[in-house]
C-alpha cells in the first residue's frame, strides 16, 4: 500500500513545480490511464467481437493516416509537375532575373518568351506579409492584454466573439470590401498624406494613382491575421498561472508592471509562436491580396507601387497558363509556398505547444 | 530622497495608465474595421438583394436583373461533396486520436500533421487537387472542387472531434465495456454519441470555413455562367462569382457581388454563432 502511494506523491509535486515556460515533464494522467487500459484490455480479451473491434480500429487508423497521405500526395504532385521548370531554371528560379537584350532592364516574368523568375513574387509576398505583421502584432497583443487582464467581465464574451467573427469572414469578402472601401480611402486620403510627409524616404513614391499596391495588401492582410494572433496570444496568456500575477502584485507592482513582468515575460515564447502562425497565414493568403495588390511582376522600392505575390500570381495565371513551362513555373511557386508555410507552421505550433501544454486545457 | 520616490511612483502610475489606454485603443482599432465591414456589407447587400437573386441565373453584360441561383445551387453541391469526403474521414481520424492512439507517437505525429495541414494555403490545395483530379479527368469539374473542399475540412474536423471526445469521462466508456458491449459499438454509440453536440459543432465550423473558400475552386470547379448540377461539369460557386463580379467594371455586377457577399456572410455568421452558443452552453453537460 505504501509502495503504491509513493509515485503518486512524487507526481503531484512535479506537477506543482512545472513552470509554463520550462519544458518540464508532461504532467499527463499516466497512472489513471494505465489503470483504465488494464480494465479495458481485460474486457476486450473476454469479448467475442475481437474481429469487429480490430477491423474498426484499423479503419480509424487508416482514416487518421490519410492525413499523412494528403501531405505526401500534395508534395509528390507538386514536385512532379514542377519538374519542367526546375529542369529549365534550377535554383536560378529563385534569385535570378533575366536581362532584356533590347531595353537592358531586368525581366522577371515573361510568359511569351518563356522567361520565369520567382523573385518579384518572393519579394511581394515578404513585403506584404511583414507590413501586415508590423501593423497587426502590436494591435493583437494590445487586444489580448485588454481581454485577459483589464476587460470588465460583461465585455469579454462579446469582444472575443467579435474577434472570432473577424476570423470567419471569407477572404473574398475582405477583398470585396477592400476594393470598394479601403482602396478609395487610401487613394484619396492616406496615400497623399504619406507621400507628402514621407515621400523623401523613397518608400512612398507618387507614381501609382490607383490606390492598389503593397501597402493596401498589407493593411487588408493585417486585418485578416489579427484575430488568429490575438486569440492565440490570449490562450497563452491565460495559460500563465495566476500565482505569477499574484506574486508580482504582492511585491507592489502596478497592473502594467504585473502584465509586463508576470504575464508577457512568461508567455513570450507562445506569443512569438502566435505571431509566426499569423505570418504563415499572411504568406499564403490569396484572394484578398490578389484583388488589391495590382498584380504586376515588378520589384519596386515604393510601398505604394503595384506588385504581386506568389499566391496571387497562381490565382491569376494558372487557369490560362500559356505553356507547359508556364504551368510548371506556377507549380514550382506553389511548391515553394507549400514548403515555406509547412516550416513556418511547424515552428509556430511547437512554440505554442511549449507554453500551453502544461495547462489543464490540453490535459484531459 | 522622498521626492525622488514620489516621482518614481507617479511615473509608474502614469505608465500603468498609458498601457491601459493603449490596450483600449488597440481594441477599438480592431473592432472598428469589423464593424465597418459588417455595416457596409449589410447596407450594400440589403440594398442589392432581391428575390430574383435567388431565382434567376446571371444575365449577359448590359442587361439589368439576373441573380445567382446557379451559384447558390453550385455552392450547395460543392459543399455537399466536400462534407461527404471531409466529415467521415475527419471524425474517424479524431476517433483514432482520442480513443486508440492516446499518448502514442503515431497519434502525436498525426495531430501535429493535421495542425500543419490546417495552415497550408488553400491555393496550394487548389493546384494539388488540379493535378490530382482535374488533369487525369481532362476537364474542370464540380467533383474536383468538392474534393478540394473536403480535404480542407479534414484537419479541422479531426482536431475538434478529438478535443470533444477527450472531454468524455472515462467512466462512461468503462460502464459500456463492463456491460459487455464490443469496443467499436461502445465508441460509436456511447463515446461519440455523448460528444455528438460538440462534434457537430466542429463540423459546422469546418463547413463555415470552407464555404467562403475561393482560391481552391478557381482551377477545380472553375465557375459556370449557366445552370449546372452535374458533378462532371464545371460548376458555379458563390465565392467564385463574387470574385469575378467584384473585379468587373459593371455596376450591375458589383450590386450582385454585394448581394452574394451578404448571403455568404449570413450563412457563416449563423454557423459561427450557433457554434459559439453550443460551446458556451457546455456541450457535455449531460454526460458527467
Amino acid at each position: 500500500m505504501v509502495i503504491a502511494q509513493v509515485p503518486e506523491i512524487r507526481f503531484n509535486q512535479s506537477q506543482l513545480l512545472t513552470e509554463p515556460d520550462l519544458p518540464g515533464e508532461r504532467p499527463s494522467a499516466q497512472p489513471a490511464q494505465q489503470e483504465a487500459s488494464a480494465i479495458r484490455s481485460f474486457l476486450l480479451a473476454r469479448g467475442n467481437s475481437a474481429w469487429a473491434d480490430r477491423g474498426f480500429h484499423w479503419l480509424m487508423v487508416l482514416c487518421a493516416l490519410s492525413i499523412f497521405g494528403i501531405v505526401v500526395l500534395i508534395a509528390t504532385e507538386l514536385v512532379a509537375r514542377s519538374r519542367i521548370a526546375w529542369g529549365a531554371f534550377g535554383l536560378d528560379f529563385f534569385y535570378k532575373a533575366f536581362i532584356d537584350t533590347y531595353t537592358g532592364k531586368p525581366m522577371y516574368w515573361d510568359p511569351v518568351n518563356g522567361h520565369f523568375s520567382a523573385l518579384p513574387f518572393l519579394y511581394g509576398t515578404l513585403v506584404s506579409s511583414f507590413l501586415a505583421l508590423l501593423l497587426a502584432v502590436p494591435l493583437a497583443i494590445g487586444v489580448a492584454v485588454f481581454l485577459t487582464e483589464m476587460c470588465p467581465g460583461f465585455l469579454r464574451a462579446p469582444l472575443a466573439f467579435i474577434t472570432e467573427l473577424l476570423a470567419a469572414i471569407p477572404s473574398v469578402i475582405y477583398g470585396l470590401w477592400a476594393v470598394f472601401v479601403l482602396v478609395p480611402l487610401l487613394r484619396e486620403y492616406i496615400n497623399p498624406a504619406l507621400i507628402k510627409s514621407f515621400g523623401w524616404t523613397g518608400f512612398f513614391s507618387n507614381d501609382n494613382p490607383t490606390g492598389l499596391g503593397f501597402l493596401t495588401a498589407g493593411v487588408i492582410l493585417a486585418i485578416m491575421i489579427l484575430p488568429i494572433i490575438s486569440s492565440l496570444t490570449r490562450e497563452v496568456m491565460t495559460a500563465v498561472p495566476s500565482s505569477q500575477r499574484e506574486a508580482v502584485l504582492a511585491l507592489g507592482a502596478t497592473r502594467w508592471e504585473m502584465i509586463r513582468m508576470g504575464v508577457l515575460r512568461n508567455a513570450r515564447i507562445g506569443i512569438v509562436g502566435a505571431v509566426i502562425l499569423g505570418l504563415g497565414r499572411a504568406l499564403g493568403e490569396t484572394m484578398a491580396v490578389a484583388m488589391v495588390i495590382g498584380n504586376s511582376p515588378e520589384i519596386q522600392r515604393s510601398l505604394l507601387a503595384n506588385g504581386s505575390t506568389m499566391s496571387a500570381v497562381i490565382a491569376n495565371e494558372f487557369a490560362e497558363a500559356s505553356s507547359d513551362l508556364h504551368l510548371s513555373a506556377l507549380m514550382e511557386l506553389g511548391l515553394a509556398l507549400f514548403i515555406v508555410t509547412i516550416i513556418v507552421n511547424a515552428i509556430a505550433r511547437m512554440l505554442v505547444w511549449m507554453v500551453t501544454r502544461g495547462t489543464p486545457s490540453s490535459v484531459h | 530622497m522622498r521626492d525622488e520616490h514620489q516621482l518614481r511612483a507617479k511615473l509608474r502610475t502614469l505608465a500603468d495608465g498609458a498601457a491601459t489606454g493603449l490596450a483600449v485603443l488597440a481594441t477599438v482599432l480592431v473592432v472598428a474595421p469589423l464593424v465597418a465591414i459588417f455595416v457596409y456589407l449589410v447596407y450594400k447587400g440589403s440594398v442589392s438583394l432581391n428575390w430574383a437573386f435567388f431565382t434567376h441565373n446571371p444575365v449577359p453584360v448590359g442587361e439589368v436583373g439576373g441573380g445567382m441561383a446557379n451559384a447558390i445551387v453550385g455552392s450547395a453541391i460543392l459543399l455537399g461533396v466536400g462534407s461527404l469526403i471531409g466529415i467521415p474521414i475527419g471524425i474517424a481520424g479524431g476517433i483514432f486520436l482520442a480513443e486508440f492512439g492516446r499518448g502514442t507517437k503515431l497519434a502525436n505525429a498525426i495531430r501535429f500533421t493535421a495542425d500543419v495541414l490546417n495552415g497550408v494555403p488553400s491555393i496550394v490545395m487548389g493546384i494539388a487537387v488540379y493535378s490530382l483530379v482535374v488533369v487525369p479527368q481532362g476537364h474542370f469539374s464540380a467533383f474536383s472542387g468538392g474534393v478540394a473542399l473536403g480535404i480542407m475540412m479534414i484537419p479541422t474536423v479531426c482536431r475538434t472531434t478529438e478535443e470533444m471526445l477527450l472531454m468524455v469521462p472515462h467512466a462512461v466508456r468503462e460502464a459500456a465495456l463492463a456491460l459487455g458491449v464490443p469496443n467499436w459499438r461502445s465508441v460509436l454509440s456511447i463515446t461519440v454519441r455523448t460528444a455528438s453536440a460538440g462534434i457537430i459543432t466542429g463540423c459546422m465550423l469546418a463547413f463555415a470555413r470552407v464555404a467562403g473558400e475561393t482560391a481552391p475552386l478557381i482551377f477545380t470547379a472553375f465557375g459556370n455562367v449557366g445552370w449546372s448540377e452535374k458533378l462532371s461539369e464545371p460548376i458555379a460557386a458563390l465565392p467564385l462569382q463574387i470574385y469575378v463580379y467584384a473585379l468587373s467594371p459593371y455596376d450591375e455586377w458589383h450590386r450582385l457581388a454585394w448581394a452574394g457577399a451578404l448571403v455568404l456572410i449570413v450563412l457563416i455568421v449563423l454557423a459561427v454563432s450557433l457554434v459559439r452558443y453550443v460551446t458556451s452552453r457546455g456541450v457535455l453537460k449531460g454526460a458527467s
